[in-house]
């Protein structure tokens, strides 16, 4: 809507529409008071948090016993230098506690306006159908993006505090000082929350389908758990590529003597092709749907 | 813009046709054609399915009918949403708000909403919402705490943010006390005096009839009939009462069948004129009372009493709906 668009008909003091920037900026702050306020919201952030500190916790205590150095990769190099806490809690969060996080929270995005009713007072307020989905989404975006923070901000000030912060020794066993360790750091948390982007589109495209947001947050989960167990199934090779989750771990590159951008560029874009394709979706579902709850 | 369209410039509400099949297959609005003018309270009726809610989601671009179109204040829906819609507050299928939310708070997140508010007044004017409907002192308690009653005042603040030209309430009453319940009604009149025009959907007639000046009824998804409050109530559905001798009914009946009355019965009720009387009943259309009496006494009818029941709109409602209210209570 243009700036200046007075309203026709007769009467007075006909409203007249900000412009649709500052009108979407306005919503989008209210959104986000609502998510990020939420206290359900704040205790799974929360409980991200914890992770870290729970397995910084068990290293700690363990450091000198015959258990140190087991597990998975990444943690037997965190009581060496607590930088390592970072990707390890990642590592342990992006199979299934991430999705499920950032499931509940998109998965609710719609819905959970849908199931309260509150959705048909919002559309008929009136906030635009694009509108509002579009603002839905970067507050979906925001909280996948505090959820990867919340890990990744703990981890590093608890591995900072236990562990002591070091040069980084990349996975070649070459070693690079401090400031460039924590740029790779950053880069593998950018990556893994630009990874979660895609299951970010598809809860809201279950969130655009029903009434009934837990549904719709289960199913966002169930999407991310599916598509890693298909990739775990070699006769499948052939769609392994396009899979939400294939190129989650690629955050490894980050600790390769030299990135191979290809590598990251081509899961950056599987996610772009799943936000594409899921937030068209949405977009086309939201914005001709009827709207009976 | 020209969307003010000549036939319908002087209608708030107006649709065209307007018919929502529904996936089932059930059709809950089958070709309606409302007319609400300017300025009208419109008590828009009918009893409990009969399709009230589902045609004011459409009318307020929620539901996209399956044919027909609808208007608001002149411009098509939904096309005209965004420009049509701020001008427009509504209570639809009762009050919906964030359970954990304030009052206040849930009018500040409608109000961040549209974009022809302005956020410096947001505040005052939610303030005013919630005196206006008697909510001030709950206006910080989370709407999760609030009575049904309180729930239902805080829908109507919401519709109230903003001036509006047009509200479509759809069952304010609900769950209101009585005091609750007169001063919706108070305020519908308040409201329609400011030059609103105000469409409510009730299946409780008595609560609304007394502050609408235009009806509608509505059953099983149609419109039966709409016009003006009075003139539903006057002549077309009155009833006329005869009573004469005994010995004379036949011939008064035979009178009024010749008159063109509808419906002519010998009304088999104890009397107050005694034994020696017969009561007749007949529907009197359009024809004037004066002319029955006037052709019964020409005929040697020896007219004991004669009686206009004017309905009240209630039974008007039931007479076409065959649906007591009691169905709706
Ligand atoms: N989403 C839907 N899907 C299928 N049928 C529906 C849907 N919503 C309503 N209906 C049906 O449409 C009919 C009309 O419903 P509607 O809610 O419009 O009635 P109403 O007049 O508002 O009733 P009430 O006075 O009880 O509020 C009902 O028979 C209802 O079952
Ligand atoms: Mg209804």
């Amino acid at each position: 809507m243009s700036r200046a668009e007075v309203l026709d008909g007769p009467g007075a003091g006909l409203p007249v529409a900000a412009p649709a920037p500052v009108a979407f900026a306005r919503l989008l702050r209210s959104e986000l008071r609502l998510v990020l306020g939420r206290r359900r919201n704040l205790v799974l952030l929360a409980g991200l948090a914890l992770v870290p500190v729970v397995i910084g916790t068990v290293l700690l205590v363990t450091r000198d016993s015959a258990l140190s150095g087991q597990g998975p990769a990444f943690l037997a190099q965190v009581t060496g230098n607590g930088l390592f806490l970072v990707v390890a809690a990642l590592f342990l969060c992006l199979p299934f506690l991430l999705p499920l996080c950032i499931g509940i929270a998109s998965g609710d995005a719609v819905a959970g306006e849908a199931s309260a009713g509150t959705l048909r007072y919002l559309l008929v307020v009136p906030v635009p159908r694009t509108r509002l989905l579009l603002v839905k989404a970067l507050a979906a975006l925001t909280f996948a993006a505090a959820a990867v923070l919340a890990v990744a901000v703990t981890g590093l000030l608890v591995g900072a505090a236990f562990f002591g912060v070091q040069d980084v020794v990349l996975l070649s066993g070459s070693t690079v000082p401090v400031g460039e360790g924590v740029v790779r750091v950053a880069g593998i948390v950018a990556y893994v929350g630009l990874s979660l982007t895609g299951l970010v589109a598809v809860g809201l495209f279950f969130s655009t389908l029903t009434e009934v947001p837990v549904g719709a947050m289960a199913a966002t989960v169930v999407v991310a758990v599916v598509s890693t167990v298909l990739d775990s199934l070699p006769q499948l090779s052939a769609i392994h590529p396009g899979l939400l989750t294939h190129h989650w771990f690629d955050f490894a590159e980050f600790l390769r003597v030299q990135v191979d951008w290809g590598v990251v560029g081509s899961g950056l874009a599987v996610q772009a092709a799943w936000v594409a394709v899921f937030g068209s979706l949405a977009w086309a579902r939201f914005t001709t749907a009827d709207v009976t709850s | 813009m020209t969307s003010t369209h000549d036939a319908d410039g002087d209608l708030a509400v107006r649709t065209a046709g307007l018919t929502k099949r529904f996936r089932s297959g059930q059709v809950a609005v089958d070709g309606l054609d409302l007319a609400v003018p300017r300025g009208a309270v419109y008590g828009f009726l009918g009893p409990n399915g009969s399709g009230k809610t589902t045609t004011i989601r459409m009318l307020l671009g929620l539901a996209h009918p399956t044919a027909g179109r609808a208007w608001l204040l002149g411009s098509p829906m939904p096309d005209a949403a965004a420009r049509v819609l701020p001008r427009v507050g509504a209570l639809v299928e009762g009050p919906a708000f964030h359970p954990y939310l304030s009052g206040r708070a849930n009018l500040a997140r409608l109000d961040a909403g549209d974009a022809t508010a302005d956020p410096r007044t947001s505040r005052r004017r939610a303030d005013a919402a919630l005196d206006r409907v008697g909510l001030s002192a709950a206006a910080t308690k989370p709407y999760r705490q609030y009575s049904l009653g309180m729930k239902q005042r805080l829908g109507l603040a919401a519709a109230l943010l903003q001036p509006r030209d047009l509200l479509v309430l759809d069952e304010p009453t609900n769950g209101l006390d009585p005091q609750g319940t007169r001063e919706v009604r108070h305020l519908v009149r308040e409201l329609a005096d400011g030059g609103a025009t105000v469409l409510v959907s009730s299946h409780l007639l008595a609560e609304i009839e007394q502050v609408c000046t235009h009806v509608g009824i509505m059953s099983r998804g149609r419109l039966l009939l709409q016009g003006e409050r009075a003139a539903l109530t006057e002549r077309e559905a009155a009833r006329l009462a005869v009573t004469t001798r005994a010995g004379q009914a036949d011939a008064a009946a035979e009178v009024l069948r010749g008159l063109g009355l509808a419906d002519v019965a010998r009304d088999g009720r104890a009397l107050p004129g005694g034994a020696g009387t017969a009561r007749l009943t007949a529907a009197l259309g359009p024809t004037p009372p004066e002319k029955v009496s006037a052709a019964l006494v020409h005929a040697g009818v020896d007219l004991v009493g004669l009686e206009v029941d004017r309905p009240s709109l209630e039974q008007v409602f039931v007479e076409l709906t065959g649906e007591g209210f009691d169905v709706a209570r």
